[in-house]
Formats: C-alpha cells, structure tokens, sequence
C-alpha cells in the first residue's frame, strides 16, 4: 500500500509562544491536515491560521459553533487570519483538527476546514478562504493573546490522492 | 517515509446485529487515534444515539455539542455521546457515518476529543452534530467501547479504528 498520510513535521512546545510556523512544506501531497492539541495561556485566547505569512486582510471564515446552551453562526471578512474558535473564551484544552485541501495549487484561492472543540466551553467547524492563488508553503498557527501553552502539541499531516 | 495512518482493527456486524462494537488491547505506539464508524441502530426513531465508553467506562466524559436537523440547530452538554446515528425508521439502507479523533491517547494528561456524525436518508429530518468531549483520566486509552441507544447495533454496520504517527 502505498504510503498517503504522511506526517511531514511535528513539534510539541517547550515554552509558551504566540505562534508556530510550519515552513518549507513540501508540494508533494494533495491535502495538508494539521492537528493541534493543547492549551493556551490566557482564557480569552484564539488558535488562528495564517498562510505564507499572508499578514493581509486577504482570509474570510463562516462558522456554526455551540456553547452548550447556544448556538452562533457568524461570518467575518477582510481579515488577516482564519480564526479557529471565534470567541473561545477559554484556555482549553483545546482540539483543532484543520483541512487544507488542493494547497499546492497555484491557480485557485485556497479553502480551509477546521473543527475546534473544548469539552469545557465550545465546539464549532469553521470554513475559510484565502484569497491568494499561491500554493501553500507555510502555515501558521497563531494566537493574538498571550501565548500558546508549553506542552502542545502541533503536527503537519500530508495526505496523497494516488 | 513510513505510512503512519495504519488500521488497528475493524468490525463489520453481522446477522442478527450486536449490542456493541470493542476495540480492546489498543497498542501504545501511535501518536494519535481515529475512529470511523457508519452505524445504524435499533432505536424506533429515524436517529440512535451512539455513545463510547473509554476503558471499561469507568470514568465518565463530559462533552459540548451543536447539531442541526435540517430545521433547527441546537447545542447542550452530554456525556459518553459521540453523535447522531440512523435509527430503525430512517429510510432503508441508510447508515450514519461518524468519526472520532483522540490526540495524545496514550499519554498522562486528561484526554480530550473530537467527535462528528451525520445520518443523511433523504427523509424529513436528518441530522448533523458536532462533539467536543474531554475523559478526565490519566490513563492511556487502551479500549473503546460503541454502543447506541437502542440497543441492537444492526448487520452492515461496520467501524474502522486507525492508529496515526507523528514520525
């Protein structure tokens, strides 16, 4: 069988750190997953995705998210990341589980799927969209609030079609 | 570079049906894992509960969900319930399909994840559902236990369980 999900780079935080870059990733596999699982330092905290370094308001995000009581559906555009959990409002632990689909395309804008849960405040699935034709070959996972927790870990899958 | 998405066991049920799915003995030696099910139940609705006890259910997990059912979306708190299958009045042939993701299982913190179902008939309702879900326990996650509901798990169910590396 040939081998088709790859793990193309995995880390687990020493320290606290409001991001991680996944760089150099290879244009050799169809989709890209990439699992983080952790805690952040602060309970207002967000995990978002942010292509090629990509620091313009080039992402949109639409999500269906649960509280335990409540449910959202909200939209934002023209912003500079792809939030993960809009309005987490929690330290976790958190499970982000993102799908990257056909990122090695150099003629599409790229579409991303992530479901995000902590069983203590929320779960959600987010769609987003990057409005570049570039194929991907970093991604970040960043936080705008104090950091991401010491202990977390991040893992860059690589699934082939064939 | 070695395939790290490996299948650790699988169950297809047979006549007659079951009253559940086991995965026991699960080995330690992957990084995370992935269970995948397409299950349809007994339950005389046209969705089953389908719930998972981790290492002889022992310990109960606590979990957040948002589901819709094609007219309305709901979100609340639950336990050991990982999705919405298809019940026994759900049109014929028809079996929800779900996926569970469990991150560092084998390792000493609390065990934290991630759950999705959905049970499409093409009838008046179906729904969708969406599970975060946390087991406080230290242990590694060595037996997974599904069930449903009502009871009876029926033949042509089947469910996949993966091992996933991270090197």
């Amino acid at each position: 069988m040939p081998a088709t999900y790859e793990p193309i780079a995995t880390t687990t935080l020493s320290s606290s750190a409001t991001s991680y870059t996944f760089s150099s990733i290879p244009s050799t596999y169809t989709d890209l997953v990439l699992v983080v699982a952790g805690t952040f330092t602060n309970t207002n905290s967000g995990g978002n995705l942010r292509l090629n370094g990509d620091t313009g308001t080039n992402y949109s995000t639409t999500a269906l998210r649960g509280t335990g009581t409540t449910v959202y559906a909200t939209r934002s555009i023209n912003r500079s990341f792809i939030a993960g959990n809009e309005d987490g409002s929690s330290s976790g632990p958190w499970i982000f589980i993102w799908n990257i689909n056909n990122y090695a395309n150099a003629s599409t804008y790229k579409t991303v799927l992530v479901r995000a849960s902590d069983a203590g405040a929320y779960v959600s699935e987010t769609a987003g969209l990057w409005r570049s034709t570039s194929a991907i070959n970093s991604i970040t996972f960043i936080t705008f609030d104090p950091g991401i927790s010491s202990g977390t870990t991040l893992t860059l899958y690589g699934i082939k079609a064939a | 570079m070695a395939n790290t998405y490996t299948l650790i066991s699988s169950v297809t049920v047979g006549a007659g049906g079951v009253s559940s799915i086991s995965f026991s003995s699960i080995p330690g030696i992957y990084t995370d894992l992935c269970l995948k099910f397409s299950l349809r139940g007994n339950r005389a609705s046209v969705y089953d509960q389908i719930y998972l006890d981790i290492n002889g259910g022992g310990t109960a997990a606590t979990a957040r969900y948002v589901m819709g059912n094609g007219s309305s979306a709901s979100s609340g708190t639950t336990g050991a319930q990982i999705a919405l299958g298809t019940g026994s009045t759900a049109t014929a042939n028809t079996f929800g399909n779900g996926e569970v993701y469990f991150p560092n299982y084998a390792g000493s913190s609390y065990k934290s994840y991630s759950a999705e179902g959905v049970n499409e008939n093409n009838g008046t309702e179906a729904h969708a559902s969406l599970f975060g879900s946390s087991w406080s326990n230290t242990s590694a996650i060595t037996s997974l236990l599904i069930y449903n509901n009502g009871g009876t798990i029926s033949q042509y169910s089947t469910a996949y369980l993966y091992g996933i590396k991270n090197s």
